[in-house]
């Protein structure tokens, strides 16, 4: 196979935007949730640090890159050093798969806006959302603290219950495009969004990406309130910020995947498809954190209730009326 | 049925959070914004004057033992003419929290507080005021009040010269 440099030079700028946008995006949604987190509690928020508080992420930057790097003694060297790359790594790599755009022409080339369009793009995205969940279980097991631990082992239990009710949850998508291939997906919705046939696969989807994301109500592997800072309780600098920028690009990515999979992707109307697609990704990110505002924190044996009893149950009677439907349907 | 009942306060948890974010923030934005304390707030103690323009403390040590912080500190001295005063006043304003018990134990009135809250110091050794910080030129909060005209035995007026006070009874007079 042979590839026209324009194609590779096209590839690397998309990387490379991609990059750029996401990780901007990363550090000003934690600028914009505090600033909602405040307005909710009838507070101002930020506005120090530039006009409104807009350089407020570039200050936190040169914060946590100033401060000590501290490792715990008795710390497993590597692993608590790998952690928080482990827990931002795979958040990043998801954004691969997702098609945030229509397809342009750019000097006589169609120009995929998506960084790779795979034919398993839905697997991959299964498959690297579990291995996010390695930053959080190793940096606390690598810490040698209790909090930590314990908020590593909450982790583990949350990954167990919500990856299987989050995998179910899609296995309707699969049904009705026939196809694991992201950009199809996509294409399958054009008509009418899949939210209207399977809104019950994407309230399941909705509750288990807020379990994946360590989000309130299911911030338990963090739970400030008992562990301290649960999984990173003894990182500090910019590893910490790692931890973090990796949670908030996942709310990225799978506010994205939420629209990809459920609300047609870069399908609607009036908006170009790019400015469409960024619109449902801040929504999801500002539900996240209204959500975020509103509710309490679960109790850990509720969240394994929910998951385990109600969730992965309700997730299967889906897929069995989904697939009774397709067959009747012909 | 549990489960709307459930979703239902969800809902309206989500409803009344939403409505707080267009709610005006009740922030005061402190060092340009500030708010006017009331007359009667208690922050920086001052030492005041009787209406004549003589010290009102007594150095009685009351309001050092009211402290509970234990930030005040004198030396009690007496004049030629009887009149006590402190040699030297002394309040620690790092370690004084304002609770205003001092105020409340001085029988004289003269440890008082003012709405004056704004005085953080670089260095600590200047938080800590001597007499000649605290004192004033004024009587602060009670304009006509003079410790010694009421209760001075003997010191700056004859015995039974003071306002509403009788002359000494003759203990050793026959007339009842």
């Amino acid at each position: 196979m042979i590839y026209d440099p324009l194609d590779i030079a096209l590839m690397l700028a998309k990387i490379a935007l991609v990059f750029f946008v996401i990780l901007t995006l990363a550090a000003y949604l934690v600028f914009a949730e505090r600033k909602v987190l405040a307005w909710i509690q009838d507070r101002k928020g930020p506005n120090r640090v530039g006009p409104f508080g807009l350089l407020q992420p570039l200050a936190d930057l040169i914060k946590l890159l100033t401060k000590e790097d501290f490792r715990p003694i008795g710390a497993d060297k590597w692993l608590f050093y790998l952690a928080p790359a482990m827990a931002a790594i795979p958040a990043i790599m998801i954004f691969a798969v997702i098609p945030f755009g229509a397809p342009l022409r750019l000097f006589g080339h169609t120009v995929q806006l998506q960084v790779a369009d795979l034919h398993v793009g839905l697997l991959l995205f299964v498959a690297l959302s579990s291995l996010a969940v390695y930053g959080v279980a190793l940096g606390g097991w690598a810490s040698n603290s209790k909090y930590a631990l314990l908020g590593s082992i909450r982790g583990l239990a949350q990954l167990l219950s919500y990856e299987l009710s989050m995998g179910l949850s899609l296995v309707p998508v699969v049904m009705l495009a026939r196809s694991f291939r992201l950009s199809d997906i996509v294409a399958a919705q054009a008509g009418c969004w899949f939210i209207v046939y399977q809104p019950l696969a994407f309230m399941i989807f909705l509750i288990s990406i807020a379990a994946e994301c360590k989000r309130i109500p299911f911030d338990l592997p963090e739970a400030e309130g008992e562990l301290v800072a649960g999984f990173h309780t003894e990182y500090s600098g910019m590893r910490f910020g790692l931890f973090f920028v990796g949670e908030y690009l996942n709310i990225i990515a799978l506010g994205g995947l939420a629209a990809t999979f459920f609300l047609g992707g870069w399908h609607g109307p009036l908006l170009p498809p790019v400015v469409c697609f960024s619109v449902k990704v801040l929504a999801f990110a500002f539900l996240f954190i209204w959500i975020r505002g509103t509710l309490p924190r679960l109790r850990y044996d509720q969240l394994m209730h929910f998951g385990w009893k109600i969730l992965t149950p309700l997730a299967l009677l889906n897929i069995l009326v989904t697939a009774w439907w397709l067959v009747l349907r012909g | 049925m549990k489960i709307v009942s459930d979703m239902t306060a969800l809902l309206t948890g989500m409803w009344i959070t939403w409505q707080h974010i267009f709610r005006r923030p009740v922030t005061i934005q402190y060092p340009e914004e500030k708010r006017t304390p009331y007359p009667r707030y208690r922050a920086r103690i001052v030492l005041t004057r009787d209406p004549d323009g003589g010290e009102r403390c007594v150095a009685c040590q009351l309001c050092s033992a009211a402290c509970p912080v234990d930030c005040i500190s004198m030396q009690s001295a007496e004049a030629a003419d009887g009149r006590r005063y402190a040699a030297w006043f002394r309040i620690n304003f790092s370690r004084c929290i304002f609770c205003g018990l001092c105020a409340e134990a001085c029988p004289t009135l003269a440890i008082q507080m003012t709405p004056d809250f704004e005085i953080c110091k670089r260095d600590i050794m200047e938080l800590l005021y001597e007499k000649e910080d605290l004192l004033i030129d004024g009587c602060g909060k009670s304009h006509d009040y003079n410790f010694y005209r009421h209760a001075g035995i003997g010191v700056t007026q004859p015995r039974g010269a003071g306002p509403k006070e009788k002359p000494p009874v003759d203990v050793r007079g026959l007339l009842p």
